[in-house]
């Protein structure tokens, strides 16, 4: 009988497989980590509950995996029967024996010597698994997907020319034999898109500008001629899905150049933008701007919370973010109808939003050349690091950053590869900026409660149904809150500072959490 | 004396020092758009390191800094500013000199006085190190004339509190048990503080061990010596601190 258990479990472990469906259904197997957000619905919560407030105080390391290159680790692992898939810097992935953190394989990707990153680190946010294949944007801007059990490269694809400034820093997001995958450049004065790639062959299938071209409808706001063509919109944080009305969404970047508006006067559409596509061809269905002719770099790449929920009294399907330039949003994730806009931090920059969700902006809050002060900051009110969902709760957990800065409008030329960013900031760090982890109220965006932190953090929160809420900190403590008060019951020195997103799985049929530190994956269980 | 006028050649034939105002004027434009998003506006760091300082890990002189700025830091965050022509980056290299740079202005004290004040009267080795010797409770000394100028030195002296440097803030922690300790902030976490006292004890608390934390903005643990230095004494300690830039 034992044999033939150990046969099953070898069986089970070289046949790994991960069809649509499991990923798509990922509720239903929470021992799992299979996308980025834990599922398409992008709530990074876990269903397991054997962690609860009244043991997480006993949580101790189970293993730490220490990355081979120089760099920060702002990787969220997948875990897939048995293995952790994670990204190192560069542009890096592993396979982790989730048992022991002992690597099964690695991967590298030789990168060009004059590669550069405009206006971030040369980091990697995680992969994506479908099939049999693991999926990797890579800094010089190829598309790579390899073997899951050797981690051999199947197929290459270049998603666009990286001396350009195109980047590849988010995971890409595997859907029913597509992989959908983002790309970095809005300092560089790219002209964004999100593309859609056969998850067998590598061939691109479509390619949605979020930037429209002339004659089409949204090229009208940009005002004078040719802006839209350097006008920035990246993509560089993983979108979610709404599997039954075929919708991807995603998150756009600033407009380019980021600090100096004035040579691109209008909305500047689809920048600061939710934009949701039709999944099958890649067309616009709607989009909501939320920070129309932005000159503070508030991306909108936030992670765009697919949830169902009642407001106004009604059931609805919502599109909730918590964005940078500091108002949480609800949106009709159908249509893209604004329901609800309400600040989540402190703002100086907008009197409020209209019944549209168009905000309000205030007089000299543009930035200048002596300096402009505005909350929040240039990093925003929030940031790339996820957000969480616990729908038992009807809460929404963000880390948040609560700090100003001094906006600088500077002269801004565009040269292909090359900063194009007219300006920049002087934050106001030090005793006065903090961090926190806040709880809202999903239907209303009112504070629940808030656990504050020592600085502005750089890490995605956890939210699980064991009725916690993992968090870290630029400091490296990596801790649990109680999701009822905002309490913490449990904390660890990681020893170095911290950039990514907790998760959670099994091992051996036991709850734990991973994330990433320092230089480093730790894994903590009971 | 031949390597003082070595040194005096390749001060002439530095690049930097052939730098017009209108450079240094593009250079900070330059600096203002590419460098401030990591290193900070005034070049008091972020995300990158301070540049505001005298010397650079990096680049120990202009060629160094000249390339760094070019070329970038292998396997750092650093890129290279490949888009600028060499004469931009020289603009750019100057201001960054600048930034780090005090003007030495002569003044009126008498530095050798200054130092034996310090040593004595002042009793300043009890709390400073210069070049190795001292206590360190307080900043390090060696270098401050190049960090700091004159003005800010007699502030210190006579209003510490006014001009605490960063890493120097001073807290009052009370436990549960209701013992008090201020000190200097050494570490602090959303968790944990580590202190040091006056005495240069080490002291670290949980914070959910504490009643309270308070913050003292606008203190210090040195002692104003606004009366206790007769007006020459204080020119002549000045004049010392000033003198302090580093070389042995």
């Amino acid at each position: 009988m034992k044999r033939i258990a150990l046969f099953l479990m070898l069986t089970m472990a070289a046949s790994a497989q991960v069809p649509y469906d499991r990923i798509r259904r990922a509720a239903a197997e929470p021992g799992h980590w299979l996308t980025y957000s834990g599922n398409y619905e992008a709530h990074r919560f876990s269903p397991l509950a054997q962690l609860t407030p009244a043991n997480v105080a006993r949580l101790k390391p189970a293993w730490v995996y220490q990355v081979q290159n120089r760099g920060g680790v702002e990787t969220t692992p997948l875990v897939v029967d048995g293995v952790m898939y994670i990204t190192e810097p560069p542009t890096v992935v592993s396979a982790l024996d989730l048992r022991t953190g002992r690597r099964l394989w690695t991967w590298e990707r030789t990168l060009p010597n004059d590669l550069q990153t405009i206006g971030f680190g040369r980091v990697n946010r995680g992969v994506a698994v479908l099939g049999d294949m693991v999926y990797v944007g890579t800094l010089d801007a190829h598309l790579i997907a390899l073997d899951v059990r050797s981690g051999a490269v199947r197929w290459d694809a270049e998603v666009a020319d990286y001396k350009s400034g195109h980047c590849i820093t988010a995971a890409p997001l595997a859907i029913d034999g597509k992989i959908i995958t983002g790309i970095s450049g809005g300092e560089a004065g790219i002209r964004g898109f999100l593309d859609a790639y056969d998850a067998k062959t590598g061939k691109r299938l479509w390619r949605f500008w979020t930037i429209p071209g002339y004659g089409e409808p949204g090229n009208d706001t940009w005002h004078t001629p040719d802006s839209w063509k350097t006008g920035g919109g990246s993509t560089w944080v993983t979108g979610s899905y709404d599997s039954q009305l075929n919708l991807i969404y995603w998150g756009t970047g600033n407009p380019g150049p980021d600090w100096n508006g004035d040579p691109r006067p209008g909305d500047n559409l689809y920048t600061c933008s939710l934009v949701a596509l039709d999944a099958a061809t890649g067309k616009l269905r709607w989009h909501f701007q939320f920070t129309p002719h932005d000159v503070h770099d508030w991306d909108a790449t936030e992670i765009p919370v697919l949830l169902d929920t009642v407001f106004r009294g009604k059931p609805r399907k919502v599109a909730a973010m918590a964005n940078r330039n500091a108002f949480y949003y609800l949106l009709d994730r159908s249509t893209g109808e604004f329901w609800l806009g309400t600040p989540s931090a402190k703002q100086t920059w907008a009197k409020g939003l209209d019944d549209r969700g168009r905000p309000a902006v205030l007089p000299n809050t543009e930035p200048s050349e002596e300096g402009t002060l505005v909350w929040p900051s240039l990093q925003g009110a929030t940031n790339w690091f996820s957000p969480s969902y616990d729908a038992g709760r009807k809460q929404f957990y963000v880390s948040v950053r609560e700090m100003a800065a001094y906006y600088y409008k500077g002269e801004a030329e565009y040269k292909p590869g090359t900063f194009f960013a007219g300006g920049g900031e002087r934050a106001l760090r030090g005793d006065e900026a903090f961090g926190a982890i806040r709880a809202l109220d999903v239907s209303t965006g009112k504070k629940k409660w808030e656990f504050r932190l020592q600085s502005p953090p750089w890490v995605g929160v956890l939210g699980t149904a064991g009725g916690l809420v993992f968090g870290g900190s630029n400091e490296g403590n990596f801790y649990a809150l109680d999701a009822e008060s905002g309490k913490a019951l449990w904390e660890f020195q990681t020893g170095g500072g911290m950039a990514s997103n907790p998760i959670s799985f099994l091992i051996g049929g036991k709850q734990h959490v991973a994330v990433a530190a320092g230089h480093a994956v730790f894994v903590f269980g009971l | 004396m031949l390597f003082g006028w070595r040194a005096l050649a390749a001060q002439a034939s530095d690049p930097i020092n052939q730098l017009s105002p209108g450079d240094l004027v593009r250079g900070k434009k330059i600096y203002e758009g590419h460098c401030a998003l990591c290193h900070g506006q005034t070049g008091t760091g972020g995300k990158g390191p301070p540049l505001a300082q005298p010397t650079l890990r990096h680049a120990a002189d202009s060629q160094r800094l000249f390339e760094v700025i070019k070329r970038g830091i292998p396997n750092s965050e650093m890129p290279a500013a490949w888009q600028l022509t060499d004469r931009e980056a020289w603009q750019a290299a100057g201001y960054v000199r600048s930034l780090g740079r005090t003007t030495v202005v002569p003044l009126t004290g008498d530095r050798e006085r200054g130092r034996a004040i310090y040593e004595s009267k002042g009793g300043c080795s009890g709390c400073h190190i210069i070049r190795g010797a001292g206590s360190g409770l307080g900043p390090e000394l060696t270098e401050i004339g190049a960090r700091r100028n004159a003005e800010y030195l007699r502030e210190a002296l006579l209003k510490p509190g006014a001009a605490v440097p960063e890493g120097f803030l001073v807290v009052r922690a009370t436990t549960r048990e209701g013992k008090v300790v201020r000190g200097i902030r050494v570490n602090e976490d959303s968790f944990t503080i580590q202190l040091r006292d006056a005495g240069n004890r080490f002291h670290s608390f949980r914070k959910s061990e504490l009643s309270s934390l308070k913050k003292e903005f606008g203190e210090s643990l040195m002692p104003s010596y606004a009366s206790k230095f007769t007006a020459a004494e204080l020119d002549d300690l000045v004049a010392y601190l000033a003198s302090l830039r580093g070389e042995s």
